[in-house]
């Protein structure tokens, strides 16, 4: 489903993600994981076309990611790590917006819209103004804006960062839902339980490479078990990326 | 499927404006309020016309003097007081009185003796306001035609003029002029005495009235104001409103540009740009969003003086609405340019603001361009503003037609065109 081959990218003298290749198969989520400054965003920023790869290329369905308006980027939807909504509109103008940027129109729009809004629980509140949601709403409803036009391929950027247990367990209710309908969803976070409930599979990136590409298991095989208990998986993250700080 | 997103972007534009009550009250309410203001000090009637506020002290007394003061007095242009000359002073350093004239002791005199050459000139003080000095020089053309008029009705008719040409008469020998220049003077001054002694007592009236003697302005005028058609008055609204609409409609470019500025900020820019959307659609649609917010924030304004004011599109209607709609594509573009060249939306806005009160008020919206010096006049043209009130002003009070349009409306387009290419080139697409 997503490809991607050899992606490179650098800002001045600091090269921010150096020859990353992974791929990704429909139902399947990948975990992409990584200490602060690896690259995570930076690689997601370039499947998603908001940066252009120095080097390398973005496969989808087989095909390279052509320019800013291949129709191909129908295909991803993005979950960018910013609550990227308009707070002063109501939920339901937003998904208008971000619909329409897709083309959607008429009784299609409004349809994705009360689709989307009941999947992640929103339906009820469709008319309120975004301002007056929660934290955990808005997380949602971002969820929700870039599932709008029925991408099969969804790019998370760190989707539940400040939300409460109750939302993020309904966020990974909500994924769980679209692996099983056969979409293909690349999910970066920091947090390792969430990766290992969610992720079939594992990708770490470290100082822009990536260090590491196998299922939860075979990650947790690559380090010796001290007493023979099953080693966790931040102590192979520690193992594979190191203790040091990288703020 | 391209008008489907850029119509969204329009339409949620617009929501968004419409939802912020200070960006509805700063587009809207302000510069009506501001432009009836304006209006208001600039819309004068000839009965109101605001006369220039002069002192005059007369250390003199002497018949001359007297009929100055008397000609000052009764003119339209002139609000005189008669103070004494601390207080005059006083008044002029404290902004109270624009000029303080003061007649010298003995002026009258001198004065008719230095008539005919010669003789040492009096002099004349006047204290003025510094900050006032165009209506210093339109004071002391005022002075001159009354004292001209004063002191040659004296000189010819009045009895200091018959002593004064008895005594040029004795002195003659004396002036120091060659010998066939002496001859002349002497016939001339011999005629003066003939003529004065045959015209009646008591002419010696001063300023205004019937030409008695003495010299006088050799012509009336006769004033018209140039309007759109005869018989219609000037309406200072008109101008007032195209200022002000032009300067409210830049800010709402502010507005544009930190709006994009905030959007990256915020993250919606990453959404933007992954859809499959070319950069010039997201552009073009944060353009003509602005552009339409910038055109309703103009036509509200003129809807209301028109309304309110009795403002009316006295030239091509077709002009003004070209007018109108260049001024609001140079605005939106100037948005655009704002977000590529700012960095983050604080530090913008301050910038931004400056741009568009140097810009407005170096295009005549404040005070009108001819009262800056003549290079800066001609500055002033690369100033897009200049364009956009000398056009709006065309088509309204000036009354002209559709040809007066076509410039101020290339200008500014040629303006947007190179905002919106300097925008394009310096645009940050990437995240």
């Amino acid at each position: 489903m997503l490809e991607v081959r050899h992606l490179k990218k650098s800002f001045g003298t600091l090269t921010a993600v150096n020859d990353v290749s992974f791929s990704l198969r429909a139902g399947e989520l990948v975990g992409l994981l990584g200490p602060n400054g690896a690259g995570k965003t930076t690689t997601v920023s370039m499947i998603s076309g908001l940066v252009a790869p120095d080097e390398g290329s973005v496969l989808v369905g087989g095909a390279p990611l052509a320019g800013d308006t291949d129709p191909k980027k129908r295909k991803i939807g993005l979950v960018p790590q910013d609550l990227a909504l308009y707070d002063e509109l109501s939920a339901n103008a937003n998904l208008r917006f971000f619909g329409a940027l897709y083309g959607l129109s008429g009784t299609g729009l409004e349809q994705a819209i009360e689709r989307t809004l009941t999947l992640v629980g929103l339906a009820d509140r469709a008319k309120d103004h975004v301002k007056n949601y929660s934290g955990g709403m808005k997380r949602r409803l971002n969820l929700a804006a870039g599932l709008l036009h029925d991408p099969d391929i969804l790019l998370l950027d760190e989707p539940t960062v400040g939300v409460d247990p109750q939302s993020r367990n309904a966020i990974f209710d909500n994924l769980e839902q679209l692996k099983a309908a056969g979409k293909a969803l690349l999910y970066t976070t920091h947090y390792m339980e969430e990766a290992e409930r969610l992720a079939d599979r594992l990708v770490i990136i470290d100082g822009g490479r990536v260090v590491a590409d196998d299922t939860i298991a075979g990650m947790r095989a690559r380090v010796p078990s001290a007493n023979g208990e099953r080693v966790s998986l931040e102590t192979v993250f520690l193992a594979l990326t190191g203790r040091s700080l990288r703020d | 499927m391209l008008l489907i997103p850029l119509l969204a972007m329009i339409r949620k534009d617009l929501l968004l404006f419409l939802t912020d009550r200070r960006a509805v009250i700063m587009s809207f309410v302000a510069p009506i309020a501001i432009a009836s203001f304006f209006g208001s000090i600039f819309s004068g009637t000839e009965a109101e016309r605001a006369r220039v506020t002069v002192a005059l002290v007369d250390h003199d007394g002497s018949t001359i003097s007297q009929a100055i003061v008397k000609a000052a007095v009764a003119d339209a242009n002139l609000n005189v007081t008669s103070p004494t000359a601390d207080e005059a002073r006083k008044a002029v350093r404290e902004g109270d009185i624009t000029v303080g004239v003061v007649i010298p002791k003995g002026f009258g005199d001198s004065a008719a003796r230095a008539f005919f050459g010669g003789a040492q000139k009096p002099a004349l003080t006047m204290w003025y306001d510094p900050s006032r000095g165009t209506e210093l020089g339109l004071v002391r053309g005022i002075m001159t035609e009354h004292i001209m008029s004063a002191v040659s009705q004296e000189v010819f008719s009045g009895p200091t003029g018959t002593r004064v040409v008895d005594d040029a008469l004795t002195n003659l020998g004396q002036s120091g002029l060659p010998t066939d220049q002496q001859r002349r003077l002497q016939d001339l001054l011999t005629s003066v005495r003939a003529f004065n002694q045959s015209a009646p007592a008591g002419l010696a009236s001063g300023g205004g009235g019937a030409p008695v003697g003495g010299i006088t302005v050799p012509y009336t005028v006769a004033q018209e104001a140039i309007t759109s058609g005869e018989n219609v008055a000037y309406n200072g609204y008109a101008h007032s409103f195209a200022g002000m609409g032009i300067q409210f409609l830049l800010f709402s470019s502010i507005d544009l540009g930190i709006g994009i500025l905030l959007e990256r900020q915020r993250g919606l820019w990453k959404r933007l740009r992954s859809a499959p959307l070319s950069r010039m659609t997201l552009l073009g649609g944060k353009a003509l969003s602005g552009a339409l917010i910038a055109l309703m924030t103009l036509l509200v304004s003129f809807g209301f003086a028109m309304i309110v004011f009795k403002v009316s599109i006295a030239g091509s209607i077709v002009g003004f609405f070209m007018v109108a709609a260049a001024c609001a594509l140079m605005a939106a573009t100037f948005g655009l340019l704002i977000a590529s060249l700012g960095r983050t939306p604080g530090g913008s806005r301050g910038i931004a603001s400056l741009s568009v009160l140097m810009m407005v008020m170096l295009g005549g919206a404040w005070v009108p361009t001819f009262l800056f010096p003549q290079w800066l006049q001609r500055a002033t043209l690369v100033v897009p503003a200049r364009w956009a009130v000398d056009g709006l002003d065309a088509m309204t009070w000036r009354g002209l037609g559709l040809s007066a349009a076509v410039a101020p409306t290339l200008a500014l387009l040629g303006f947007a065109a190179l905002f919106s290419t300097i925008a394009v080139l310096r645009f940050r697409w990437e995240e």
